[in-house]
């Protein structure tokens, strides 16, 4: 399909996923990601191998990739806020599984219910890894539809991969967001590696077995060390980040995600008041671009990190920089969204004199 | 150049298919495009609205600080947008259903009495539709062809009859905003 359709970012994430070769979807409803489940349940019904499940909870869902995964498939589930804390255990155990799953949480306002407007504030559940254990996700912000699309297919590569659940977070704007999208071709997934591990009958191999109860702590140990060696791998090759007019910026914006769309314009007027404001957009949020923000660093600019939230990955700017510039900070949690205007007052507020 | 234009009403009142059908004609004219709408609690009845933007370069922030255009449908949308559309913007009001004149002196505002077209026509349900055409007709945002292109390619799984209701109110719109006001 080289034409450019109008969707939603939830339909968008849909179609790329079909279009990557899912074949199992398991979600349960939540604002603001039920065009999601809704469109899987029509994409999935189209496949000849495709399994849509409406399960009974977030929980069941998120365990049933598990299942799907070990045998092979594909597999994606949705959800947003609370519903992905519900599925943290089940996060934990793919991840000490090595199982492959991509997993939507279209963000809202929280902490506990909270409301269904766009938010920020899951990232660090997202980064940290949400669940119990030493464990990272790769994690993966959007800020348009084409990047939906493109990141969506990029996750299911990196599951397969890296083996690890890989989560798209975005946020409820950009779930709901129209724009145009190009969407790949189908993918033939017969080409793809094969999963020389995948649980599909032993007749005439040995068995394979794939549990995370590691009882030994040594076995335990040694499984966490080979964990931590794929995260440092990840971590080399996957960085990826966005720099927009920050080669002169005296203040560099730092934001991910639809608060980064907000910013690019705050930073457009800005600029054309004579103001040297760029913008540095994190993309890949786990692992985070480190170099890109040394390489800004190194322009001897200042730092302003907008989030919608009282400040999370600020916390990953201050790592990244080591103390070596200042970082300012403006924040809306629970929902508000700037406009570019609020936003350029900000860049004004903290402009280095 | 860009153009951000704001669509509001009641909920069922079809602001957020006039949006879409903005956004889908532009983009059938190669032009970048957001369509962004409050979503969640709004049900028929309660408040709707979509920000559009269009531009020839890449859109950075689909959120309009103050808006270009804004076109209204009743008048708590009304009281709301004439506060933060962008001086020298156009406000097209249904004067039908809004029975206040707006405050600002630095807009155009643009009354146009929707339903009483509509009905004129056939339908109320080409409200939305001649609203639309009178603001393409006035702002020049995109065509009136673009428009029903636009309108058929979206509409074409509905009735042929909505489809021709609806061409009939973007022309009827466009006459209405350049000659008859």
């Amino acid at each position: 399909m080289t034409e450019k359709v109008l969707m939603s970012g939830n339909h968008v994430i849909g179609e790329a996923a079909v279009r990557a070769g899912c074949s199992f979807y398991a979600g349960y409803p939540i604002t603001p990601q039920n065009e999601l489940t809704e469109y899987m349940a029509g994409a999935m019904a189209k496949l000849d191998d495709g399994t849509f499940i409406q399960a009974e909870s977030e929980i069941a869902a998120i365990n049933m990739l598990i299942g799907a995964s070990m045998a092979g498939a594909r597999v994606m589930t949705s959800s947003s806020s609370p519903g992905i804390s519900l599925k943290q255990e089940g996060i934990s155990f793919l991840s000490a599984l090595e199982l492959p799953a991509v997993i939507v949480n279209c963000m809202r306002g929280g902490p506990g219910l909270g409301n269904i407007a766009p938010s920020q504030g899951d990232y660090f559940q997202a980064t940290r890894g949400g669940g119990h254990g030493d464990y990272r996700n790769i994690v993966l912000g959007p800020a348009s539809g084409q990047e939906i699309c493109d990141l969506v297919t990029k996750a299911f590569d990196y599951a397969d991969e890296y083996l690890t659940p890989v989560m798209i977070l975005l946020d409820g704007m950009m779930g709901q967001m129209m724009e145009p999208v190009v969407f790949p071709e189908y993918r033939d997934i017969s080409t793809l590696p094969e999963k020389t591990w995948k649980i599909d009958g032993a007749k005439g191999r040995p068995r394979r077995v794939i549990k995370s109860l590691l009882l030994d702590v040594n076995v335990e140990e040694a499984h966490n060390w080979k964990l931590v060696r794929r995260y440092e791998q990840i971590k080399d090759k996957i960085q990826m980040a966005e720099s927009y007019k920050t080669s002169d910026a005296k203040l560099t914006v730092i934001a991910y995600g639809i608060a980064a769309r907000i910013a690019k314009s705050a930073v457009d007027r800005a600029r054309e008041e004579g103001i040297k404001a760029g913008l540095l957009r994190p993309v890949t949020l786990w692992p985070f671009p480190e170099r890109s923000l040394r390489e800004a660093a190194s322009n001897n600019t200042e730092f302003l990190v907008y989030e919608m939230s009282t400040g999370q990955m600020i916390e990953d700017v201050r790592l990244s920089l080591n103390g070596s510039s200042r970082i300012h900070f403006h924040g809306r949690p629970g929902g508000p969204v700037s406009t570019p205007a609020d936003i350029y007052e900000q860049i004004k507020k903290y402009y280095p004199r | 150049m860009i153009t951000k234009t704001a669509f509001a009403g009641s909920g069922g009142q079809g602001v957020l298919s006039m949006g879409y059908i903005l956004a889908y004609a532009a983009m059938r004219d190669k032009k970048n495009v957001t369509y962004l709408p409050s979503y969640g609690a709004e049900v028929r009845g309660g408040t709707a609205n979509c920000t559009v933007c269009i531009s020839d370069e890449e859109i950075a922030s689909p959120v309009a600080s103050a808006p270009d255009y804004a076109i209204v449908l009743n008048k708590p949308s009304m009281l709301k947008y004439q506060g933060i559309i962008r001086k020298g913007g156009i406000m097209l009001v249904n004067s039908s259903l809004v029975d206040a004149k707006a405050e600002r002196e630095d807009i155009e505002v643009i009354y146009i009495p929707a339903n009483k077209l509509a009905l004129e026509l056939g339908s109320e349900r080409a409200v939305n539709m001649i609203m639309l055409g009178a603001f393409a007709a006035k702002t020049g945002v995109t065509s009136l062809e673009s428009l029903a292109g636009g309108m058929s390619d979206v509409l074409k799984s509905k009735s042929a009859g909505l489809v021709d209701l609806n061409k009939k109110g973007i022309e009827r719109g466009a006459e209405y905003a350049l000659h008859e006001r």
